[in-house]
C-alpha cells in the first residue's frame, strides 16, 4: 500500500509542476514505484515538463468517467524500467468534470500498485485544489521567498490543517536567490519557515538549468551533477525517511573564491 | 374565606405605583395583573402626571418587576409615557430575561481561549473576551465582542469590541498588526515596520480623542480597571 502526497501552493507559478516532476523522478531513481497524477484539468502541463506529451492516449477524466481502465491511461516514463508513470489531466474539459470522491477512489486504487502517488495540484483553493487534496495522505506546500507566495501558502496550510486524513503539511522553499536573500531583498528561508511554522523538507535554488530542463522535457533530477538536482534528490530521500542536512546555498565556486579573498585579506564586494 | 380577602386586596392594590426620586420618577408596575389592565392604569396615571405644570422635563424609569416584557411591550409602554408632555423614558427594567438572552449574556462575559496559529484567510470570532495562545499571521483575523489578549505575535487584523464596545482593548505579546479595529474605529499599521521594533508586550485602546493608540501594557490597569476580575483578598507575598 503506497502513500499519496499532494503538492500544492495556493499561488500559481511557484513551481508545483516542476517540483512534482523532479520529486517523481528522484523517487524513481531511488527504485520506488511512482505515479504522478496531474489534477490541473483544463491546463495540464506536467506531461510537457516530463516530456511525455506525445504518448497520452487517455486521461484522468476518461478514467473517472469509465471510458478506460486506469492502466490504459497511465503513461510510462521510458527512462525508467517500469518505475515512473504519469496519469495526465484532461485538456478538453474543466475542473468541475471531477469530484473529490471520485479522486479519492482513483488515488486509493493507485495506492495498491505504487509506492508513491504524487498529486500535482492546480493553483488556487477551489474545485481543482479540493480534488487534488481529496485522496492525499500527506501534503507538500511549495512556496518561493516572496511575500505574496508565502501569504498564499499560509492560507493553504490553514486549509490543509483542517483536512481530515492529511498529515501536517511540509514545506519546500523554491527558487531561492541567495544574493537577494543576503541583501534582504527577499525573505530568507528561516523567516519563511518561522512564519509558516511547518516542517521544512527542502530548499531549492533558482537556476536557469531548471527552466532549460523543463523546456527539453527532461527533469533536472536526472542530472547527477546539478545542485538543484541534488536538492530534489535530497527531498526524495527525506520523503523516504532519511535525515539529510539542508544544502548550503552558496555556490561552491563562489564559496571558494570568497575564502581565497578572505585568505588574502581582501574584502569581498 | 381568606382567599376572598386577598382578592379584594389585589383589586384595590394599585397596578402602577409612582415614586419620586432625585433622578425623576420611578414607576413600579405590578407584575401579577394582566398587561392590558396595567396599560389602562398606566395611561390614567400618566394623564394625571402629565397634566400638572412642570418647569422642565422629567426623567421616568420603569421597573416592571418579575414581568417579562417583549420588545413590542416595551415600545408600547415607552410610547404611552412619552406621549405626555415633559415625560422622558430613560429606561425600562425587568428582573426577568429569556434563556436566549441569558446565554448571550453569559457568553459575552466569558473569556474564550484558543491555542494555535490564525493563518491567512482564517477568522476567529468570540462573543466575549478572547485569549489567543499563538500568533495571528498576516491576512488572519481575530474578533471579539470585548477584549482581545494575544500571547504571541499579532501580524494580522484584530477587532476588539466588534459589536460596538468602545472600552474594549487589544493586547499582544508582540504588536505588528496590519490593522487594529476597536468598535467602529480603525487604525492602519505603518507601511513598514522597523526591524528591531516592538519587542515588548503592548496594548491598544481608544483614547480621549477617539484615536486608537498603542501603549505599554502597564497603562491598562489604570485605564481599564474593569479588566481585572480577580476578586480575592490580597496578593500573597
Amino acid at each position: 500500500m503506497g502513500e499519496a502526497i499532494v503538492i500544492t501552493s495556493g499561488k500559481g507559478g511557484v513551481g508545483k509542476t516542476t517540483t512534482s516532476a523532479n520529486l517523481g523522478t528522484a523517487l524513481a531513481l531511488q527504485e520506488k514505484k511512482v505515479c504522478l497524477v496531474d489534477t490541473d484539468i483544463g491546463l495540464r502541463n506536467l506531461d510537457v515538463v516530463m516530456g511525455l506529451e506525445n504518448r497520452i492516449i487517455y486521461d484522468l477524466v476518461d478514467v473517472v468517467e469509465g471510458r478506460c481502465k486506469i492502466h490504459q491511461a497511465l503513461v510510462k516514463d521510458k527512462r525508467f524500467n517500469d518505475l515512473l508513470y504519469l496519469l495526465p489531466a484532461a485538456q478538453t474539459t474543466d475542473k468541475s468534470a471531477v469530484h473529490p470522491e471520485q479522486m479519492k477512489k482513483l488515488v486509493d486504487e493507485l495506492k495498491q500498485d505504487f509506492d508513491y502517488i504524487l498529486i500535482d495540484s492546480p493553483a488556487g483553493i477551489e474545485q481543482g485544489y479540493k480534488n487534488a487534496v481529496a485522496g492525499a495522505d500527506k501534503a507538500i506546500v511549495v512556496t518561493t521567498p516572496e511575500r505574496s507566495a508565502v501569504r498564499d501558502a499560509d492560507r493553504v496550510i490553514g486549509l490543509l490543517e483542517k483536512e481530515e486524513g492529511v498529515e501536517p503539511p511540509k514545506l519546500i522553499v523554491n527558487r531561492i536567490r541567495n544574493h537577494m536573500m543576503k541583501e534582504g531583498d527577499m525573505l530568507d528561508v528561516d523567516e519563511v519557515a518561522t512564519h509558516l511554522s511547518i516542517e521544512l523538507i527542502g530548499i531549492v535554488a533558482d537556476d536557469d538549468e531548471v527552466i532549460k530542463s523543463s523546456h527539453q522535457g527532461h527533469p533536472i533530477a536526472h542530472n547527477p551533477n546539478s545542485k538543484v538536482s541534488i536538492a530534489y534528490r535530497n527531498i526524495a530521500r527525506r520523503i523516504l525517511g532519511e535525515s539529510v542536512p539542508l544544502q548550503h546555498l552558496e555556490d561552491p565556486k563562489d564559496g571558494f573564491l570568497t575564502k581565497l579573498k578572505k585568505f588574502f585579506g581582501a574584502r569581498s564586494s | 374565606m381568606d382567599n376572598r380577602g386577598e382578592l379584594r386586596a389585589m383589586r384595590t392594590k394599585q397596578n402602577v405605583v409612582i415614586k419620586g426620586t432625585k433622578d425623576g420618577l420611578t414607576l413600579h408596575l405590578n407584575d401579577r395583573c394582566s398587561f392590558d389592565e396595567l396599560l389602562v392604569e398606566l395611561a390614567e396615571k400618566m394623564d394625571v402626571v402629565g397634566g400638572q405644570e412642570h418647569g422642565s422635563a422629567i426623567k421616568v424609569t420603569v421597573q416592571a418587576g418579575n414581568r417579562y416584557l417583549l420588545e413590542e411591550d416595551i415600545e408600547v409602554i415607552k410610547n404611552l409615557i412619552s406621549q405626555r408632555r415633559h415625560l422622558i423614558v430613560v429606561g425600562v427594567k425587568s428582573n426577568v430575561m429569556t434563556m436566549e438572552e441569558a446565554v448571550r449574556w453569559k457568553e459575552a462575559g466569558e473569556i474564550v481561549s484558543y491555542t494555535g496559529r490564525i493563518r491567512s484567510g482564517q477568522v476567529l470570532e468570540v462573543p466575549g473576551d478572547l485569549l489567543l495562545i499563538g500568533d495571528v499571521n498576516p491576512g488572519g483575523t481575530v474578533k471579539a465582542g470585548r477584549n482581545i489578549f494575544i500571547v504571541g505575535l499579532l501580524k494580522g487584523i484584530a477587532h476588539a469590541g466588534c459589536y460596538g464596545d468602545e472600552q474594549a482593548v487589544i493586547a499582544a505579546g508582540r504588536m505588528m498588526p496590519s490593522q487594529l479595529r476597536i468598535a467602529h474605529y480603525l487604525n492602519r499599521a505603518p507601511d513598514r515596520y522597523e526591524e528591531e521594533e516592538s519587542y515588548e508586550a503592548e496594548c491598544a485602546y481608544i483614547d480621549a480623542s477617539n484615536q486608537i493608540v498603542i501603549d505599554r501594557l502597564q497603562v491598562l490597569q489604570h485605564l481599564r480597571p474593569d479588566i481585572s476580575t480577580f476578586k480575592g483578598g490580597n496578593y500573597s507575598g
